[in-house]
């Protein structure tokens, strides 16, 4: 009788010695052991849910909500807006603290990062010591000084405090006229958009004659022309068409003018502060990593500090700071969450806080709200990696 | 041969005990196996659930809990006092990190529905209602157009809020705290002109305030709030022990059973009060207790009338009349189906 192992064909491995093969094998191992063990957590969450007759599924996102919210970007309200509307504006009241928060928390911790590194000394020990304070203090905590410091001294309504310009100031928040466009103020934003992108044009222009014969033009002038002054000219010539909505009191509150709640500059305020406290230390530890050495090269060539630390030392310091910056910038993200503890409306504050616990659906709702902060979380990211490779060092 | 009839005996002893308790309640299980019961309660309100500097809790709510562990253990004290936020409370028991909710919780329909919870019962009758500082030289409700109000978010309170002013068509701005110490923080902060929850919360809330005379609360209640104990689907037997813990203290106010006269009561030759304390009748063991679970209760946390006096009525700072409160013999709404 013979063996099978004939069948084995001479001259070619079998494909249990593979490496490759036996990589997908493995490969291929594990994403079941992932898989099954997802579905199984599911099916799990589906059927417990079911045995107690919680109510599981989308559905509610179209349901009425009922309750109301203070600050809203878009329009709603307890009477006609669903739970899925309640979403919208609590993400767009996350986005806008967050944005902000970014824009205000970079130019102040490269303010402090660069202080940090001042040959003045009360310069760089202040900012020393605000980096130390703000990064050693628990965020919350902050948020609530903030809220408390911001809400305690200011005056009811009624003994409203007036700012220049009828702005008005109260523990109701700040009153800011609203602008009205009558006929023709349209041109006013038309001029301002095109101001900005000729002002762009000539920047880049600008560059590329630098570049090519070393003659330099004044942009900052130009730009201050086409950004300010040409809107201001258009708005005269138009016969002023911007009239103002001034707050006034009506009752125990101010009505008319654009209301910016306590809560958000809390919030803003807090989210900022603390992070360029971080910001600050990734601008100094880029800055550091450049090497003297080009400085020295900077002031052999004749360039005074200023430009020294725009064109030499910052393109180089940033390769360093992107990747950090990115981090932080997430980080002001995520915390902003935070708001739930001082009732400024975010996406946690509305939608993981009333609509969970009106609709009682936590596992939909927290599901949500992850890939909701996942998705904000990795489309910076993305952008930031473009810029990061923008800046890299390019190698020939 | 003798071993095998011992053996049998033993099997048959066992199959007769385990039958006598047939109703098996996992809930109960498991509570008799961690030898304590987890109860899901406030954050810190006078009157229905608060600790003091020794963090010994006591209230209104807090005494169903007590109510229920002395009928499982025979002792009031073995309760864990979980304090959970309004938004956070129902997740918590859901996910069985609480046997029961007892924290001032409005029972409604979605709740009792769709939430997957069941209500066992009212143990206070409450509405909704709103204050004010008096300078503010407001009288009514009507009267607050315009107005910022401070409310906890996540509540029936958020909802009646928006219902009311809606159907009066008056303007008004809400803002909306995770916990209640923020609202009334905020509150006193000036950053709202009125402060809106549960009249008996609104009662209790003004007493922490730095001056109380500076406020007073609006006469107008603008819902009904039934308040009571929760707990999940699914455990039908456990929802009976909780159900009946409760009307054991208002049956034993309507018999006379006190904390002090709960072991005369044992001798009673009133067939009422006989099967209420257990000397008649077997209907503990229905719920996996024993049969003197009621005369365990009134033992050691009193029947409702004592508790309502020792934590919101007379007997506290808050001093609420029982109001629709009091017993059904008395003109009020508390009223427990017999022991029979």
């Amino acid at each position: 009788m013979s063996t099978t192992s004939a069948e084995i064909k001479p001259g070619k491995a079998s494909l249990l010695y593979d490496p490759k093969i036996r990589g997908y094998v493995y490969q291929f191992a594990l994403l079941a052991v992932v898989g099954f063990l997802i579905w199984s957590a599911a099916s799990n969450a589906i059927e417990n849910l079911r045995a107690q007759k919680i109510a599981s599924g989308f559905g509610f996102w179209h349901n009425a909500a009922g309750f109301d919210v203070n600050q809203k970007l878009i329009p709603f309200s307890a009477s006609g807006s669903t739970y899925g509307q309640a979403f919208w504006v609590g993400l767009l009241n996350t986005l806008l603290v967050a944005s902000i928060g970014i824009v205000l928390s970079t130019f102040l911790g490269f303010f402090v990062g660069v202080a940090r590194l001042s040959s003045n000394w009360i310069v760089s020990k202040l900012a020393m010591i605000y980096v130390e304070v703000i990064r050693n203090l628990p965020l919350l905590l902050q948020l609530f000084f903030w809220y408390n410091a911001v809400l305690k001294p200011l005056p009811n309504p009624r003994q409203s405090i007036e700012l220049p310009a009828g702005f008005l100031l109260n523990n109701r928040g700040l009153y800011v006229p609203d602008p009205q466009f009558g006929p023709g103020g349209n041109l006013i934003i038309w001029a301002l958009l095109i101001g900005l992108v000729a002002t762009f044009v000539f920047r880049f222009w600008a560059r590329k004659q630098q570049a090519a014969t070393g003659k330099q033009y004044p942009i900052g002038l130009v730009a201050f022309g086409l950004i300010i002054v040409l809107p201001l000219l258009v708005y005269f010539a138009t016969g002023r068409p911007i009239t103002f909505v001034y707050p006034e009191l009506a009752g125990f509150n101010l009505r008319g003018g654009i209301q910016i709640f306590p809560e958000f500059v809390a919030l803003l305020v807090g989210l900022t502060t603390y992070t360029a406290g971080f910001i600050a230390e990734v601008v100094r530890a880029g800055i550091l990593a450049v090497s003297k050495g080009q400085t020295e090269a900077a002031n052999a060539l004749g360039l005074r500090a200023g430009p020294t630390l725009k064109l030499v030392v910052i393109p180089q310091a940033m390769r360093v700071i992107i990747p950090p910056l990115t981090s932080n910038y997430l980080n002001l993200t995520k915390n902003s969450s935070l708001a739930v503890a001082i009732g400024y409306p975010d996406l946690v504050q509305v939608f993981t806080g009333t609509v969970l616990n009106q609709t009682g659906q936590a596992v939909e709702v927290v599901a949500i709200t992850m890939a909701v902060y996942l998705t904000i979380s990795l489309v910076t990211s993305f952008f930031m990696n473009i810029y990061n490779k923008r800046m890299a060092l390019v190698e020939r | 041969m003798k071993q095998v009839i011992r053996a049998a005996l033993i099997a048959v002893t066992a199959a007769i005990c385990a039958s006598g308790a047939q109703a098996q309640s996992p809930t109960l299980a498991q509570v008799k196996n961690r030898g304590i019961l987890h109860c899901g309660s406030g954050t810190g309100l006078a009157g229905f659930g608060i600790p003091d500097q020794q963090g010994n809790w006591s209230g209104m709510d807090v005494d169903v809990c007590r109510a229920v562990a002395s009928a499982i253990f025979n002792d009031p004290a073995k309760v864990k006092f979980i304090p959970l936020s309004a938004k956070d409370r129902f997740t918590s028991l859901q996910s069985g990190e609480v046997d029961l909710l007892s924290r001032t919780t409005t029972w409604t329909i979605s709740r009792d529905t769709a939430l997957g919870l069941n209500f066992a019962g009212v143990n206070y009758y409450d509405g909704q209602g709103f204050m004010v500082r008096k300078k503010l030289g407001v009288d009514s409700v009507l009267k607050l157009a315009g107005a910022s109000i401070c409310t906890q978010q996540g509540t029936t309170t958020e909802l009646n809020l928006a219902d009311y002013f809606r159907s009066n068509k008056i303007k008004y701005e809400v803002v909306a705290f995770a916990s209640n110490q923020e609202t009334v923080k905020a509150y006193e902060a000036g950053r709202c002109d009125a402060f809106t929850t549960d009249a008996s919360g609104l009662y209790a809330e003004r007493l922490t305030l730095s001056n109380p005379d500076d406020h007073m609360v609006l006469p107008e209640i603008i819902s009904k709030e039934p308040l009571g104990p929760v707990v999940r689907h699914g455990d039908d037997v456990w929802l009976d022990i909780v159900k009946w813990s409760l009307f054991a203290m208002i049956n034993a106010e309507e018999l006379g059973v006190t904390k002090a006269n709960a072991d005369e009561m044992l001798k009673s030759d009133n067939p009422e009060v006989k099967r209420f304390v257990g000397t008649e009748g077997k209907f503990g063991e229905p719920m996996g207790l024993t049969n003197d679970w009621a005369y365990r209760i009134v033992k050691h946390v009193g029947n409702y009338g004592e508790s309502f006096e020792r934590n919101v009525g007379s007997g506290s700072l808050l001093k609420i009349a029982r109001g629709q409160n009091a017993l059904w013999t008395k003109g009020g709404l508390q009223y427990a189906p017999p022991i029979r």
